[in-house]
């Protein structure tokens, strides 16, 4: 200790003595590891991140961010607190932990540890500024690569998700000879309709459909493109000979169509996937008659 | 190469075999055209599920030809577009406006007979 006192204080070159002090503070946050861990891990719950975690998981995990902490600012290597960060994100963003809270603890932890710097160097207060030169740099680089990677791991995970909605068919079903319904639930986007119109045409020619019922009821909003699009493939489907009924339009998806100027004249719409059905029935002359009202001698 | 047109009862089939280049397509027009008051049709048919480009031109032509038919006094069906053609064509903005299309020749048979039927 006295040693590393004296190194300190010799006019060594800038980046030399960095290092020395760096080392310094990693030895001081080693020596108080415990304690403030401990105290990191009352901030964390006085400040009331975390919620989703219990009080011993939150000690366990500040205790190996702590040390991959420490340890990052002791190599200079980021790859290690990297992985751990991506590790961790994993665990915790399907327990619903919010970006502002992994900052938040982070930003908590980097406080507790410049605090205890400053009482420790209060009297000296050149050395404490230097000590602190050495220790932001590094330490804002560890915030850093733990927020972004923990943004990253979500934005992996939303990615995934997409993927998954994506793959998830939507199915043409055939509900009478002729007739097929095309329910669509989700947010279009451009490849989806893409996907939806080829599917629809392909279906209409293997089953020889005359009509085809739509249903929009799932679909929260659509932009310009998606209502072209749909227009689009109302007309496609006119000229493969197949009516198309538009059923289940919300009131703010018309008020969509109708802001945005979307010739509706091509477009035949009904209320509810029923009244859909029941147009469609007309038009291909069907008639559903209750069983229960034929009469007893039948 | 020449579209060859059938006489079947009341209709005229045209059925096109391969691609038709523009001078086909105006030529195939006017013999419909011709043909439909020498028969005294009251439909035409026009399959095109062979093609598989329908252009600006081709859909002008397709368009005048089923509008003059019309004014001929008879009702023309396009049958056997198929699903992609389809889809480019309306991507383009080629639409076929105010002109029958079904799915196949049996569709556009079902479709014509319907339509001369409300007709009478």
């Amino acid at each position: 200790m006295k040693e590393a006192q004296v190194y300190l204080h010799d006019p060594l070159p800038a980046g030399e003595s960095d290092v020395m002090l760096l080392r310094e503070l990693i030895a001081h946050l080693r020596r108080n590891r415990t304690q403030l861990r401990e105290e990191w891990a009352r901030r964390i719950t006085q400040a009331q991140l975390l919620t989703a975690m219990s009080q011993d998981e939150i000690f366990a995990e500040a205790t190996s961010v702590y040390d991959n902490y420490v340890e990052a600012l002791e190599t200079g290597t980021l790859e290690a607190l990297q992985a751990y960060a991506r590790d961790l994100s994993e665990r915790i963003i399907p327990r619903g932990v919010e970006t502002h809270e992994v900052v938040g603890i982070v930003l908590l932890l980097r406080d507790v540890l410049a605090r205890s710097l400053f009482a420790k160097y209060q009297a000296d207060f050149a050395l404490l500024n230097r000590i602190l030169d050495a220790y932001e740099p590094a330490a804002n680089r560890i915030a850093n690569t733990v927020a972004v990677g923990f943004v990253q791991e979500r934005e992996r995970i939303i990615r995934e998700q997409q993927e998954a909605i994506r793959e998830l068919s939507t199915p043409v079903l055939q509900v009478r000879e002729r007739l097929l319904i095309l329910p669509i639930i989700g947010a279009i986007d451009p490849q989806r309709a893409r996907q939806l119109t080829e599917q629809l045409l392909s279906a209409i020619r293997t089953n020889r459909a005359k009509v085809v019922v739509i249903d929009i009821t799932g679909v929260a909003a659509i932009d310009t493109n998606v209502a072209n699009h749909l227009v689009q493939t109302v007309e496609a489907s006119r000229l493969l000979g197949a009516t198309v009924i538009v059923t289940g339009l919300s009131p703010k998806i018309a008020q969509t169509l109708v802001t945005i100027g979307v010739d509706l004249s091509k477009m035949n719409t009904v209320g509810d996937l029923q009244g859909g059905i029941e147009e469609a029935e007309n038009l291909l002359a069907y008639k559903v008659v209750s069983s229960g009202q034929e009469s007893p001698s039948a | 190469m020449e579209v060859p047109i059938l006489k079947q009862g009341a209709y005229l089939i045209a059925s096109v075999q391969s691609a038709l280049a523009d001078a086909d397509m105006v030529q195939l027009r006017d013999a419909l055209v011709d043909k439909v008051g020498f028969y005294r049709s009251r439909g035409v048919i026009v399959d095109v599920t062979v093609l598989d480009v329908v252009d600006s031109f081709a859909t002008r032509m397709l368009r005048d030809l089923a509008h003059m038919i019309r004014l001929r006094g008879a009702e023309t069906v396009i049958v056997g577009i198929q699903p992609e053609v389809a889809f480019a064509m309306v991507q383009m903005g080629l639409t076929l406006e105010g002109v029958g299309t079904a799915l196949d020749l049996e569709e556009g048979l079902a479709f014509l007979s319907q339509r001369t039927l409300q007709d009478k």
